[in-house]
């Protein structure tokens, strides 16, 4: 079945993969899409081993919509991609979005925009992974910055898409796919595995009406519950409604089911932020150079810390605006031309400077290019 | 008739059916009547609540009865009428 | 005279009644085939609750809101990815994909050919109203040549799809096609179909008055009826190439192709290689109760 306890050499790719299996995923739909492609040749090998279920099928928008329907067959259901790929996809994560359904989306991000360089690292899908569809709806998205975490983050996704039925993106870059690390793979018992919840009786069965927590119990099919689920607006029935305070009532549960549990989903890493005067903002392959960067700073007796934005939708505003009452300047370190800057200026609001370095694409910024930015900013 | 009787299809007894009509149901497409292998089915001068005529019944036995086929309760895409065979000796 | 006003139709078991009446116009000929299908559900004897209706966008796509079933309303094109997905992590359950031309063939005419070339194990009811009817009457993929719509005011320059021909070229192992005139055939063909096993297709030529018959000599939804009438050939087993559809040509219905007897579905290969590996640690939930009549009369 899914790994056995214990360590092992793999890379970033493989990692989610495992992850995925581990945290009970059974069916996954993909596309080939450098530099995401080996993940669904892994999955290829190992889901039959498991139990589990793979297609590759004819591009991203058959992909997405296959696993939309496996879970509503009852299966925890992925697909891994890449920029092109995740563009196709944002319709149907809006389709997930509003019917509830739970899946991941590894979107290996890429050097871009379009074809870009295919098998050069990029930042650039953060804003697509949040705003990609249309019409407001949330999702989450994690970014691991270590194989370890690839594994770990995985795992996380499934529970978090699972208990808030909600799509959750694993926004990952080139460069960590292609990464070999070790990792330890724990015992299942060591881990919690969330499942959804299901309903507790057919009588007068609601399919969308939420409990106290926004969330409503996903009913499975072929047991008589006789539910309908639509793309349209509707009601607790589960009925098409057409009506804009049905919208109202539907759209913001929607969101609120995911904003008031943000302090819940946000699992952010700081290091070195104690006493730090200059913080380096970054998530992904760059919180590498970042953290040889502050040791570097701090060798120089330069007091300064990084924010590992490790769950990057919800955005953590509380934590970094706690933040820019110590430290007088943020660096935002993204491999493209400023995205989550704008995020980290909205929840700084002013009280410190917010300073954007830059890469454009291909390559990770050094920690010698941090380090001078931090130097520049003491 | 004549040769009816020779062939004895005078003795043979056709099946009767009953139509069930949801008048409210009707939009007045015409299908049933038009369709109705009998021709026992006519737009009736009430209307409904939607202002469409519905269809009735309107036999000439012998020959124009209802004999239960069922096509109108198929092709009505308002599920708002369907037709019964009559048991033996009941009637209509 | 025997007749009696009542207040509930022979079918309503089927149906969420409480939304009737239900969006399509007068004259419509959708209402008649989801009569038609749920009258097939029933001469197939299988159970409702296994049965899972699929659709995507169009007028054709709020069919299973009306369904007192599980189903689901998807996105444009995409009713049959979605609908693999959910037929492959449920075999054992009938996935029925209930869309309109617009949405399977045209916008989703990649997904359906895949499909058919993977023999995925779904039930496609294509209704085929020639143009986009929820949206207005826009040509789509499958209006006639020279034909009148709102994107085509001088006249439909491209030529249509033949949905047998496709159907059948990509790998359907089942492919028919009546009209929403033939509701009785189209039944027994549907009920044929549910024990069949692999990629089946009933394309349903169907009338729209509103927005295709009105600027096309066919005003009313009895007009298109009447049409079907007098210029449908019943030719079962005809080539699908025959099949195209040509303003002024008899049009070919019936039963094209019924292969299902030895073509293995996606579904059974997929869960077979699990099979292989796990054995009977596994328990694959098939199909139950498939039972594959030869012929069922009709």
């Amino acid at each position: 079945m899914s790994l056995s306890p214990g360590i092992y050499f793999m890379s970033g790719n493989s990692a989610v993969a495992e992850g995925a299996i581990f945290a009970g995923c059974r069916f996954f739909a993909g596309y080939p899409i450098t530099p995401s492609s080996e993940l669904a040749e892994r999955m290829a090998a190992r889901l039959p081993r498991v139990g589990g279920i793979f297609i590759q099928m004819e591009d991203e928008i058959g992909s997405i919509m296959a696993i939309i329907g496996a879970s509503w067959g009852g299966l925890k259901a992925m697909t891994a991609t890449s920029g092109p790929g995740f563009s196709l996809m944002q319709e149907s994560i809006g389709f997930a979005a509003i019917t509830e359904t739970p899946i991941v989306i590894c979107d290996v991000q890429r050097a871009g925009p379009s074809t870009g360089m295919p098998t050069y690292v990029g930042q650039g899908d953060v804003m697509q992974a949040k705003w990609g569809s249309h019409g407001p709806y949330e999702i989450i998205a994690v970014s691991p910055s270590s194989v370890q975490e690839c594994f770990d983050l995985t795992i996380r996704a499934f529970n978090l898409a699972e208990k808030y039925r909600v799509p959750v993106i694993i926004l990952m870059d080139e460069r960590l796919s292609h990464l070999y690390e070790k990792v330890r793979v724990p015992r299942k018992e060591d881990v919690i595995i969330v499942n959804r919840k299901l309903p507790k009786s057919k009588k007068n069965f609601l399919p969308y009406l939420a409990d106290a927590d926004l969330i409503p119990p996903m009913p499975p099919i072929g047991e008589g519950y006789h539910f309908h689920v639509t793309g349209l607006t509707h009601d607790e029935r589960g009925y098409p409604k057409i009506d804009p305070e049905v919208q109202d009532r539907l759209v913001r549960r929607l969101c609120d089911k995911i904003r008031y549990h943000a302090d819940e989903i946000i699992d952010i890493q700081t290091y070195m932020m104690d006493n730090a005067k200059i913080a380096v903002v970054a998530f992904g392959s760059v919180v590498r150079p970042a953290i040889k960067a502050i040791k570097l700073a701090r060798s120089k007796g330069i007091k300064a810390g990084l924010i590992n934005l490790r769950t990057i939708w919800p955005f953590p505003e509380k934590i970094i605006r706690e933040y820019a009452e110590k430290v007088h300047t943020f660096i935002v370190a993204e491999i493209n031309y400023g995205q989550i800057v704008h995020k980290v200026r909205e929840s700084v609001n002013g009280k410190a400077k917010v300073v954007l370095l830059p890469k454009m694409g291909g390559a990770i910024h050094t920690p010698e290019e941090i380090l001078n930015e931090i130097m520049e900013a003491r | 008739m004549k040769n009816k009787q020779q062939l004895g299809i005078a003795q043979i007894k056709r099946r009767r059916g009953i139509v069930f009509i949801i008048k409210d149901r009707c939009k007045g497409c015409g299908f049933c009547i038009e369709f109705c292998p009998s021709k026992v089915l006519q737009r009736s001068d009430d209307f409904n609540a939607q202002g469409y005529h519905y269809p009735i019944v309107v036999e000439e036995p012998p020959e124009k009865v209802c004999i239960a086929c069922g096509f109108c309760s198929i092709i009505c895409p308002e599920f708002a009428i369907y037709s019964k065979p009559l048991e033996d000796g009941e009637e209509a | 005279m025997p007749m009696e006003f009542v207040d509930h139709h022979i079918r309503d078991k089927y149906l969420k009644v409480d939304r009737l009446p239900h969006i399509w116009c007068p004259g419509c000929g959708i209402g008649s085939i989801l009569n038609a299908f749920l009258l097939g559900m029933e001469k197939a004897e299988v159970d409702p609750d296994q049965v899972i209706v699929v659709s995507g966008i169009g007028c054709t796509g709020r069919v299973p809101g009306y369904l007192n079933m599980d189903t689901f309303h998807t996105t444009h094109g995409r009713a049959i990815p979605f609908a693999v997905g959910l037929k492959l992590a449920r075999p054992d359950m009938h996935v029925v994909v209930f869309s309109g031309d617009g949405d399977l063939v045209t916008i989703g005419g990649n997904h359906f050919i895949h499909a058919a070339r993977r023999n995925n194990d779904l039930l496609v009811i294509l209704v085929n109203n020639f143009n986009y009817g929820m949206t207005g009457g826009q040509v789509g993929a499958t209006t006639p040549t020279g034909a009148i719509t709102t994107t085509t005011p001088y006249g439909n320059l491209e030529r249509p799809f033949n949905i047998p021909y496709l159907a059948a070229a990509a790998g359907a192992v089942y492919v028919a096609r009546w009209t929403s005139l033939h509701v009785r055939r189209l039944a027994w063909s549907i009920a044929e179909a549910f024990h069949r096993k692999g990629f089946r297709v009933i394309e349903v030529l169907s009338q729209c008055p509103t927005t295709f018959g009105r600027r096309n000599k066919m005003p009313e939804g009895i007009d298109m009826l009447r049409w079907y009438r007098d210029n449908c050939v019943i030719q079962h087993y005809a080539d699908p190439k025959d099949a195209e559809i040509v303003p002024g040509r008899k049009i070919i219905i019936g039963k094209f192709i019924d292969i299902t007897d030895g073509v293995e579905t996606f579904e059974e290969k997929a869960w077979n290689l699990v099979r292989k590996f796990l054995g009977d640690r596994i328990e694959i939930p098939f199909r139950k109760g498939l039972r594959c009549p030869k012929e069922i009369p009709g």
